[in-house]
């Protein structure tokens, strides 16, 4: 009985004993687990939930979209499509024994991922296969091959393809612009890309977004001047004309009358920028912008403007050219036949070397080195495209008499085919010259223009540059059925390492039209045509006809001329010789 | 009006007559409800720690299930008859050890399972009961304090099973065991001296043993239990993650399902050892204190049997269970929290896996049968 109650006693003692240290040791557990997770010391919380977050989170850029480039009309000619990067980390892939099922799926000879795989061993990333189509890649990725993941990515397409090639230009695999208007406006397109992060667990996969930190700002859209459907003429005329001539390469370009805006530009050779192996390097020029050439005789509307600008000219005055040549130093020059005497303006229509070397003698060459630079020869057009040339209006301390001459005709200086163009909307513009635009010019208002030259004369001028597709002029081929045209050719030798090469060609037109109320420019240029027929008149002048007969008619223009219908009904466009 | 007002319920006298169904069936409704309260809680952290699989839940319930019912089973058994019984189970589960040694299965490099007719159990865990039984059987008619050589011959009861386990090898059940066993004798009133004694002989013999018994990579391995961040990708992982795991979640977590560490597979053991980094991440400091809540409870009403016990036998029995209890709870979670070695030990009704789940039930069904121990008339 006294030892059941000693003991007990004992015991219940000891059970509070016990009780005591138990909750002393769960305090302390308890307290550890705070220090943990509550109190902020250096290894405590947030060193923890950083670790945590450390091993679990991850940020990831996600692409930005790449503005879309389109024609004046809205019609894609680049757009970015989202593609499927497949990339490995070689570290976990190296030495897989799934390499045959991989290579297989990518469609690569097991030799060469071998190879790769040994090139980058040691290294975390790798690219197996850049821009695979979704489902392609979702089907590679979908084995689950330990190391190898996708990325996504957008890849340039270019729907107008070769048409469009040279003036859109093309991105690298990274989609950074690196030529053409795909360079020079890659601010403006490319988008900035966002940020995420996402959850990854411990194989790398990711397991869960959790948010989108910055999101990808899309780059801006970026709409051209140029009309797809014009410039698909133009395209197709070059070829033609090419394939019939025999030219080395050629350039057309089409400028709007008024606004400046290129409407079509179009070079030859071409190449696919949607698959870019083994391309030309010569075929990337955008010729009308990239080329400079002498211009030849289309400068010679440019030599009537400074003669009736001395006032001692009007385009009735009469000048005699017999016998047919001229002396000039020690040089010759001669016409094709003795015109006799004939008024300037017949000086134009037939091109005559021995009219035209007459005036500059008698004006000099300042008035007409003056009127070049006023009309922009030699001057930057400032588009900004990648390699543009401002072309060479040389100015010497002395001039040598053979030199003021040739000036007037068109030799001793240099012109890119759009500064021709651009010289010539001047004419149809009464007098007035605006600067040259790639991209479409929204809403009505216009760049401001200078007048550079008085409206009379630039009246004058058209009249005569009509002539010249007249009956008696050089450019009867340029004609268009329904429309007075106008324009100039042109036909020069071309410059090898030992000046002038006797048998090469360069056949140029630039024309306006219609004639009366011109709302298109358009400069022709072939190199090298091949056979008998190799001047301007011959093979640059039919090429304008059906680029302008096409284009007056997108342009839903009123033909001016229904008389001409009747007359050229028979026949094709202009089909006089 | 007397009678009347006597038979208004809530009258405990009135009550104290009749003997309720929790009576008749030698339930004890507080530690059952906490019981309750707790599986059932810990199925829930078990969803999100095993990837929200659905079927490891429906597994473990079942396992839940089964402890219940061998719980309330126990309970009908008189204390008398456990007493008689107990030693009767250890030398049969002494022979189950004996036999595991010899032809075991083998699982993660230790032979711990005993497959019989297709079905796999650990015999350590019988022990787990069975000891603390037999040392309780072997002092309950002796007189209390005991004496020396009694004290020996316990210790020789102890130390058979423990060191069976220990050469399977399994260090950490074979230490819970032991301590089973040695709580009993605490309980049993040995004098301080001795407790004293055996600590000093300890801390005194740790120099020597540490400096000439230990290799050099024994030294290493010791160190690295103690400081895991020198082998983060090898022992020291499972510590650095649960740790991360707790710290990431602060006081409000990071939500049920929501655990990156323990989702992601990051988290070793997470469903069974570390399953309390699960909670502790995604439930903050809020679940883990209302986890340790149920725990202290569930000890507080052990330590209350005990007390309230009417034999030795039984008070020996409730206290060193309870005890037994709390270490597990202790030494899991001093484990996850980096306080302690990683050694094998789930947290208890709440980690996965049967027998500990069956072994613990079959414990708090002994208790059971201790609080309603018939009350005995003092003479």
């Amino acid at each position: 009985m006294s030892r059941r109650l000693r003991q007990s006693s004992v015991g219940a003692w000891r059970f509070y004993l016990v009780a005591a240290v138990l909750l002393a040791l769960l305090g302390l557990l308890l307290g550890r687990i705070l220090m943990l997770q509550v109190v902020t010391s250096d290894r405590g919380r947030e060193f923890l939930q950083d670790q945590g977050e450390m091993r679990a989170v991850r940020t990831a850029e996600i692409p930005a979209y790449r503005g879309l480039i389109t024609d004046r009309r809205g019609e894609p000619l680049a757009v970015s499509t989202p593609v499927i990067s497949i990339w490995a980390d070689p570290s976990l892939l190296g030495g897989s024994d799934r390499l045959p099922e991989l290579a297989q799926a990518l469609g690569m000879p097991l030799s060469e991922l071998d190879e790769r795989l040994a090139r980058y061993a040691g290294k975390r990333f790798m690219y197996l296969q850049r821009h695979r189509v979704p489902a392609e890649a979702r089907e590679i990725l979908a084995r689950r091959i330990p190391g190898v993941y996708g990325e996504r990515e957008y890849q340039r397409y270019y729907p107008a393809g070769e048409v469009a090639a040279q003036l859109v230009g093309f991105t690298n695999v990274d989609g950074s612009g690196i030529a053409g208007l795909e360079l020079s406006y890659e601010d403006w397109l490319r988008g900035i890309p966002g940020k995420k992060q996402y959850i990854k667990d411990l194989h790398g996969d990711a397991v869960r977004d959790i948010g989108v930190l910055e999101p990808a700002r899309p780059g801006r859209d970026l709409r051209l001047s140029i009309d797809l459907r014009l410039q698909v003429l133009q395209h197709r005329e070059l070829q033609r004309a090419v394939a019939q001539t025999g030219a080395d390469s050629g350039t057309v370009v089409t400028l709007d009358a008024h606004s400046g805006e290129v409407l079509a530009m179009v070079s030859y050779p071409v190449y696919n920028p949607n698959s870019r192996r083994n391309i030309d390097p010569g075929s990337t020029r955008n010729r009308a912008m990239t080329d400079e050439y002498e211009p030849g005789s289309t400068m010679k509307p440019l030599t009537l403007v400074a003669a009736l600008e001395s006032g001692r000219y009007t385009t009735d005055t009469v000048i005699d050219t017999s016998p047919g040549r001229i002396r000039v130093g020690r040089k010759t020059l001669p016409d094709p036949r003795n015109y006799g005497e004939i008024t300037v303006s017949r000086v134009i229509e037939k091109s005559s070397q021995v009219g035209v070397t007459k005036i500059a003698l008698d004006i000099g060459h300042e008035p007409v080195w003056k009127v070049f630079q006023r009309l922009g020869i030699g001057q930057p057009l400032g588009t900004g495209f990648p390699g543009e040339q401002s072309g060479l209006l040389p100015s010497r301390p002395r001039w040598r008499p053979i030199e003021e001459v040739t000036l007037a005709f068109g030799y001793g200086l240099t012109v890119t085919p759009l500064q021709l163009a651009r010289a010539y909307t001047v004419f149809a513009n009464g007098g007035v010259l605006r600067p040259v635009s790639l991209l479409a010019l929204d809403g009505g208002e216009l760049p401001e223009g200078q007048q550079v030259i008085s409206p009379d004369i630039a009246a004058d001028v058209l009249t005569v540059l009509e002539r010249v597709t007249g009956e008696h002029g050089t450019a009867r081929r340029a004609r268009v059925e329904g429309y007075a045209v106008g324009g100039k050719t042109g036909t020069v030798h071309q410059v090898g390492a030992q000046g002038y090469i006797d048998d090469k060609y360069r056949a140029l037109f630039a024309g306006v039209a219609p004639a009366h109320d011109p709302r298109i420019v358009t400069v022709v240029v072939l190199n090298g045509p091949k056979g008998d027929e190799y001047g301007g008149g011959a093979v640059a002048a039919p090429v304008f006809s059906r680029v302008a007969s096409g284009a007056l008619r997108l342009l839903n223009v009123v033909p001016d001329a229904p008389e001409a219908v009747v007359a050229a009904a028979p026949g094709r466009p202009g089909g006089a010789v | 009006m007397g009678d009347y007002v006597r038979q208004l319920p809530g009258s405990s006298a009135g009550l104290s007559r009749r003997p309720g169904a929790t009576q008749r069936f030698h339930l004890d409704l507080p530690l059952l409800g906490l019981l309750l309260v707790l599986t059932l809680f810990g199925l829930v952290v078990l969803y999100s720690a095993s990837g929200q699989n659905m079927g490891a839940v429906i597994r473990q319930g079942r396992f839940i299930l089964v402890g219940f019912v061998v719980m309330i089973a126990a309970a009908q058994f008189s204390l008398q008859r456990f007493q008689r019984w107990g030693p009767l189970f250890y030398l049969v589960g002494v022979a189950l050890l004996v036999a595991v040694d010899v032809a075991g299965v083998g699982a993660k490099g230790a032979q711990r399972w005993l497959s019989i007719g297709g079905f796999r159990f650990q015999p350590s865990e019988i022990m787990k009961l069975t000891v603390p039984m037999t040392v309780a059987w072997y002092l309950a008619d002796r007189t209390l304090p005991p004496r020396f050589k009694y004290i020996v011959a316990c210790l020789t009861i102890i130390a058979i099973p423990s060191a069976l386990i220990l050469i399977q090898p399994d260090l950490g059940t074979s230490l819970l065991i032991a301590a089973s066993g040695m709580f009993v004798v605490f309980m049993a009133g040995i004098g301080w001296g001795y407790i004293f004694g055996a600590v000093l002989l300890a801390v005194a013999s740790a120099w020597p043993v540490w400096m000439y018994g230990l290799k050099e990579y024994q030294q290493q391995r010791i160190l690295t239990l103690l400081n895991p961040e020198s082998d983060k990708l090898g022992a020291g992982w499972n510590i650095i993650q649960s740790k991360t795991a707790i710290g990431s979640g602060g006081w409000e977590g990071k939500g049920w399902l929501k655990g990156t560490q323990s989702q992601l597979d990051f988290l070793p053991e997470s469903h069974t050892d570390f399953i309390i980094a699960v909670l502790a991440e995604e439930w903050g400091l809020r679940g883990v204190i209302i986890l340790m809540g149920l725990y202290l409870l569930i000890l507080l009403r052990g330590f209350w049997i005990g007390i309230h016990a009417q034999s030795s036998y039984g008070r020996l029995m409730a206290g060193s269970l309870t005890l037994t209890f709390f270490v597990y709870i202790f030494v899991n979670m001093g484990m996850v929290a980096g306080l302690l070695p990683v050694v094998g030990v789930p947290l208890p009704l709440v980690s996965a896996g049967g027998t500990s789940v069956v072994t613990l039930m079959a414990g708090f069904g002994l208790l059971m049968a201790v609080s309603t121990e018939p009350r005995r008339v003092v003479h």
